[in-house]
């Protein structure tokens, strides 16, 4: 067995068996956790079919990232779990719907020698094929416009995000952080020249007791 | 060489590359460790000095057999689990801490051509792989069931993903004037400019030209390792130990492993990224992979140096810091070095 095929049963093996963990697990941290497995594999299957920037961007992207955020969500939110089923059967014929269409694509990719697919063109590769730099070069020439328009509309999600979130709260006592990085030493500190005086010198007490 | 390759080649057959990059992964993994606990010791003995004390001396000569002292101590203390804890993640959390740890040195390049994975994405991937480091600490934090501990995971994730976009941002730029992912590719491109030609080459490094940027990246460093003065998720004063409180023998010693070789790893993408990487810093001198040492030493002294001298920063001014300064920072200088690139007095041709 070539090293790239024992490779592949690897990753392929690992993300079958995480992702019905997903659905199977009773804790959702570890269904969380077990999607992020999946994803991981999924990444390195990305990279035997050479689309090394895709597998990095979804390591990036949904590993470091989303999946963080989600378990974070998940970790606070008291889930339980016999609440979530019990919505089973109501969701289960759109479950099931969209299960037998991907069965059924599926079906259509690996026979696909009684579909003719096979006279399709090979993915090829050039020597010296950089995936990042072919991706970046069509990104920014071709679709720069589009590349740019969605950039935007993220820009505003992101603002209306901020300011839906955004809230003062009154009567808090912090300081804005420039106006505490404004103090000047002369406002908190004052020097003062106290000459040590003695207010009972040693003397005049002992005169005071004898008389 | 090629002989023992060959016949390798012949008894393992098909799991030959396997087993190739094993022994390669070895031969990196096995002296980093030896590192790590030798900068345990080292840390011990500098904010010692810097302290007035005279830090570890008793084990072995000058102290010297002090860290393995502590590694046999914890290898044979009792790892604890806490009452309703989940036990399989309270494993996996300090696995997850290490393990990104020690998966990025596969791009690090030891010297011209030293390296284990010469992959063209070789930023990109020690962007994503940096990223997961934050799933350790997180698991450690829920699975411990402690308040303190669950406490400290989330201040961690919630610096680690800010600091990680400004440690990004300043990398777009050094990407931009190397015009390559590729680790080898960006040390090479720091060997050429006016002043490598005159012999002073440690003024063509990256360092200067971007020498914001060098700052943003060494300080967000610092903040994506959680040490002092960044180390609110430990907190000792408040939240005892953050994401580690429960945690004791070899289960602690992972997460301690783990923070030791990511500040050896850091001072190392510093080197790389900034300070020229293997290269010499003078032109009559050769290039080697005793300059990356010496860089990745210089570095690792002033992260110990800032944690013996700095107080802890204040929570929301580590937020504010990598927020409100470090990000319009970098966007700030990208546009400066896109325009500087563009007009007549580009030096990176």
């Amino acid at each position: 067995m070539e090293f790239k095929n024992f490779l592949f049963y690897l990753f392929a093996a690992v993300t079958v068996v995480a992702a019905l963990r997903v659905i199977t697990a009773r804790n959702p941290v570890h269904a969380v956790l077990f999607l992020v497995l999946a994803f991981f594999n999924m990444a390195g299957l990305w990279l035997l079919l050479q689309a090394e920037f895709l597998a990095i961007a979804l390591v990036m992207v949904y590993v470091g990232a989303v999946m963080v955020l989600f378990l974070f969500v998940v970790m606070m939110l008291d889930i339980s779990i016999e609440r979530m089923r019990r919505g089973f059967w109501n969701n289960l014929p759109l479950g099931a719907l969209v299960g037998l269409l991907l069965v059924g694509e599926m079906a259509v990719v690996l026979t696909g020698k009684y579909f003719s697919l096979e006279a399709l063109p090979a993915h090829e590769t050039p020597a010296g094929y950089s995936n990042t730099k072919e991706l970046a070069r069509i990104l920014f020439t071709d679709y720069a416009y589009p590349f740019e328009l969605a950039s935007i509309i993220l820009l505003v999600a992101i603002i209306a995000a901020v300011m839906l979130t955004l809230r003062r709260r009154k009567g808090t006592k912090g300081l804005p952080v420039a106006q505490q990085l404004n103090i000047k030493r002369s406002e908190r500190v004052r020097i003062v020249n106290m000459p040590s005086v003695n207010q009972f010198p040693a003397g005049k007490e002992e005169g005071g007791d004898q008389a | 060489m090629v002989t023992v390759m060959t016949s390798m080649q012949q008894v393992f057959g098909s799991m030959f590359p396997l087993v190739w990059a094993l022994l390669k992964i070895v031969l990196i993994i096995a002296p980093l460790l030896l590192a790590v606990a030798y900068l345990t010791f080292w840390e011990r003995k500098i904010i010692g000095w810097m302290q007035v004390r005279i830090g570890p001396n008793r084990v072995g000569p000058w102290g010297l057999l002090q860290p393995i002292a502590d590694g046999m101590k914890l290898f044979f203390k009792e790892i604890i689990f806490p009452t309703v804890a989940d036990k399989k993640l309270f494993i996996v959390g300090p696995v997850m801490a290490i393990a990104p740890a020690l998966a990025l040195w596969a791009v690090i390049p030891f010297a011209d051509g030293w390296v284990l994975a010469d992959i063209d994405a070789g930023v990109l991937y020690l962007l994503a792989l940096s990223s997961v480091g934050v799933y350790g600490i997180i698991i450690a934090g829920w699975a411990s069931n402690s308040k303190y501990a669950f406490l400290g995971a989330m201040r961690s994730s919630a610096q680690m993903i800010s600091y990680e976009i400004s440690m990004g941002m300043a990398l777009i730029t050094v990407l931009m004037v190397s015009g390559s992912l590729n680790l080898s590719a960006i040390v090479h491109g720091q060997e050429r400019g006016l002043f490598a030609s005159m012999g002073a080459n440690f003024l063509s490094w990256n360092w200067l030209p971007l020498l914001p940027m060098f700052g943003v990246y060494l300080i967000s460093g610092v903040a994506e390792l959680n040490r002092a003065p960044f180390d609110v998720v430990e907190g000792e004063s408040e939240i005892v130990a953050g994401h580690m409180v429960e945690y004791s023998g070899m289960s602690f010693a992972m997460f301690f492993l783990a923070e030791y070789a990511n500040m050896i790893l850091v001072s190392a993408m510093v080197s790389t990224f900034f300070l020229g990487g293997w290269l010499s810093p003078v032109g009559f001198l050769p290039d080697g992979f005793f300059w990356l040492a010496v860089k990745i030493a210089a570095i690792l002294f002033f992260f110990l140096w800032i944690r013996a001298t700095f107080p802890r920063y204040r929570y929301d001014q580590i937020m504010r810091l990598g927020w409100k300064v470090f990000v319009p920072l970098t966007l700030v200088w990208i546009l400066v070095v896109g325009v500087w690139m563009m007009s007549p007095l580009n030096i990176w041709k």
